[in-house]
């Protein structure tokens, strides 16, 4: 008769040589299943506090940004903290995306979805990110109907890592009014110094675009010698060109273009 | 007494790191600063720990055939959750190590006890090997940590000792320092005195340099 009792099976098993094909099989599948059950449980059980450290980081982060911006973090106040308005746009039209709550918008789950990314070629993907997010979350801050800060996500790769900043612009759309490096992993010492707050503080007064609207604003190697150029950090001249091939792709026409064109326009 | 060989062996007279050179790849990569090369040699430490007491519990039953990839398997799901925990609970650390707490699956360190010690001794001296080591290890990173921030950055876990030309101060960091070829020299430095003191560590020369006159003659 067959001895069907698990735990007489689990010894015989355990009792079969080491070499013989059952046990070899066995191992394997129990070695994997305990593994990948240690595995899936860690995830499930720490995802939810992962998930809230990186939205308290970027919260940080943005509020650091209001807080270098003296003049702006004011109005803020005076409003009663609701005047700056949170809206998701849709890349290819330019336009707000219609049926989205941008308080429940996850734009890291967007980064990686297929539906809701363009693939860029390689002319159109000069920062280097390979498919570009179609609906992206933009920060508007209005006074008395007139516009007066933009809030743009920005990324694009570094020396070493993917580089994430915001960058304010004043109600002109073309003067920075701030820049905030939100991640990057480049060399510590080094390009990780873009994290720097006296780095970050060159920023502000820059101008984007020239007469003809063209990008000019970059970081340059050495020292600035207009209103469209920022310092660049010795011995990071790669990581500075990352930043500025963001900041290039961006608000170019692939970018945030058509959005500011509609923000310029009062269709937003 | 021979528990304690277990232990101590691996710290000073048989280090992982200065002796057998396993594990130099994040040992570069980790000790720009003392608080990533701190959270570094725990985690190791923790993986090498469970991987070694988890190996040498089943040994007895794993199969020779696919013993490495059944190591691997336990090693790497210990790096996954250790990786996840550091993420949920020094969420900012976890930033700054990036990659390298996922690439303990590939320090030779982890495997090498496992293969070399717990796959052929019992639990409790495998743990005591497997602290050891761990500790030989973090030992290493920490000292070469401490020399790279403070010389490359003039802080310590953050603080400052040395105030920066930056800051207005009168020291100007080494940059090298930050850089990983000064991993290579501390770590080269470290084992010379290692070596000077002990000199039962010099290995043979495998061959004899030949000298000028003897080359001629040949």
């Amino acid at each position: 008769m067959v001895d069907l009792n698990p735990l007489s099976l689990w010894r015989g098993l355990l009792a079969l040589p080491n070499e013989s094909r059952t046990k070899t099989i066995a191992v394997a599948f129990i070695v994997s299943a305990v593994c990948a059950l240690a595995v899936s449980s860690a995830a499930v059980y720490l995802g939810p506090i992962q998930q809230a450290n990186r939205v308290a980081e970027m919260e940080a982060r943005m509020e650091a940004m209001l807080a270098s911006m003296p003049e702006m973090a004011a109005l803020i106040e005076a409003s009663g903290g609701d005047s700056l308005e949170t809206m998701v746009v849709d890349l290819r039209t330019g336009l707000v995306a219609q049926d989205i709550d941008p308080d429940s918008f996850d734009a890291d789950a967007v980064r990686t979805d297929p539906a809701n990314t363009t693939v860029l070629t390689a002319e159109q993907d000069i920062a280097g990110i390979g498919r570009r997010p179609d609906l992206v979350s933009i920060h508007v801050l209005r006074e008395d109907g007139e516009l007066r800060l933009v809030i743009l996500p920005i990324s694009g790769s570094g020396y070493q890592s993917t580089i994430r900043a915001n960058l304010a612009l004043e109600g002109d759309l073309n003067t920075v009014a701030a820049l905030s490096i939100t991640a990057q992993g480049e060399t510590p010492g080094l390009g990780a110094r873009i994290e720097e707050a006296a780095w970050q503080a060159l920023w502000p007064g820059r101008q984007l675009a020239d007469a003809e609207g063209n990008i000019r604003l970059e970081v340059v190697r050495g020292r600035a010698t207009n209103s469209f150029e920022v310092d660049g950090i010795t011995g990071a001249t790669r990581t500075g060109r990352g930043v500025s091939d963001a900041v290039r792709f961006w608000l170019g026409p692939d970018g945030f273009a058509p959005v500011l064109g509609n923000l310029r326009a009062g269709r937003l | 007494m021979k528990a304690m060989r277990t232990l101590y062996g691996p710290i000073i007279d048989n280090n992982p790191v200065t002796l057998q050179i396993l594990g130099i790849c994040s040992a570069l990569a980790v000790t720009t600063s003392l608080a990533t090369a701190t959270i570094m040699s725990v985690a190791l430490t923790a993986v090498l720990l469970a991987g070694s007491v988890v190996i040498s519990l089943i040994r007895r039953h794993i199969p020779n055939s696919i013993r490495l990839i059944v190591q691997i398997t336990i090693i790497a799901s210990l790096v996954i959750v250790t990786d996840q925990i550091i993420q949920a609970y020094v969420f900012e650390m976890s930033q700054r190590l990036s990659i390298f707490v996922g690439l303990i699956v590939t320090n030779c360190l982890v495997l090498g006890r496992a293969e070399a010690f717990a796959m052929h001794n019992p639990p409790g001296s495998s743990a005591l090997d497997a602290l050891g080591n761990g500790l030989g290890y973090s030992l290493i990173l920490l000292i070469v940590g401490f020399l790279r921030e403070l010389f490359g950055a003039g802080t310590l876990y953050g603080h400052t000792v040395f105030v920066t030309v930056h800051d207005g101060g009168w020291f100007v960091p080494l940059h090298l320092m930050l850089l990983a070829p000064s991993a290579f020299f501390i770590l080269g430095l470290l084992i010379w005195i290692i070596r000077a003191v002990r000199p039962a560590q010099v290995e043979l020369a495998e061959f004899e340099i030949a000298t000028e006159k003897e080359g001629a003659a040949r």
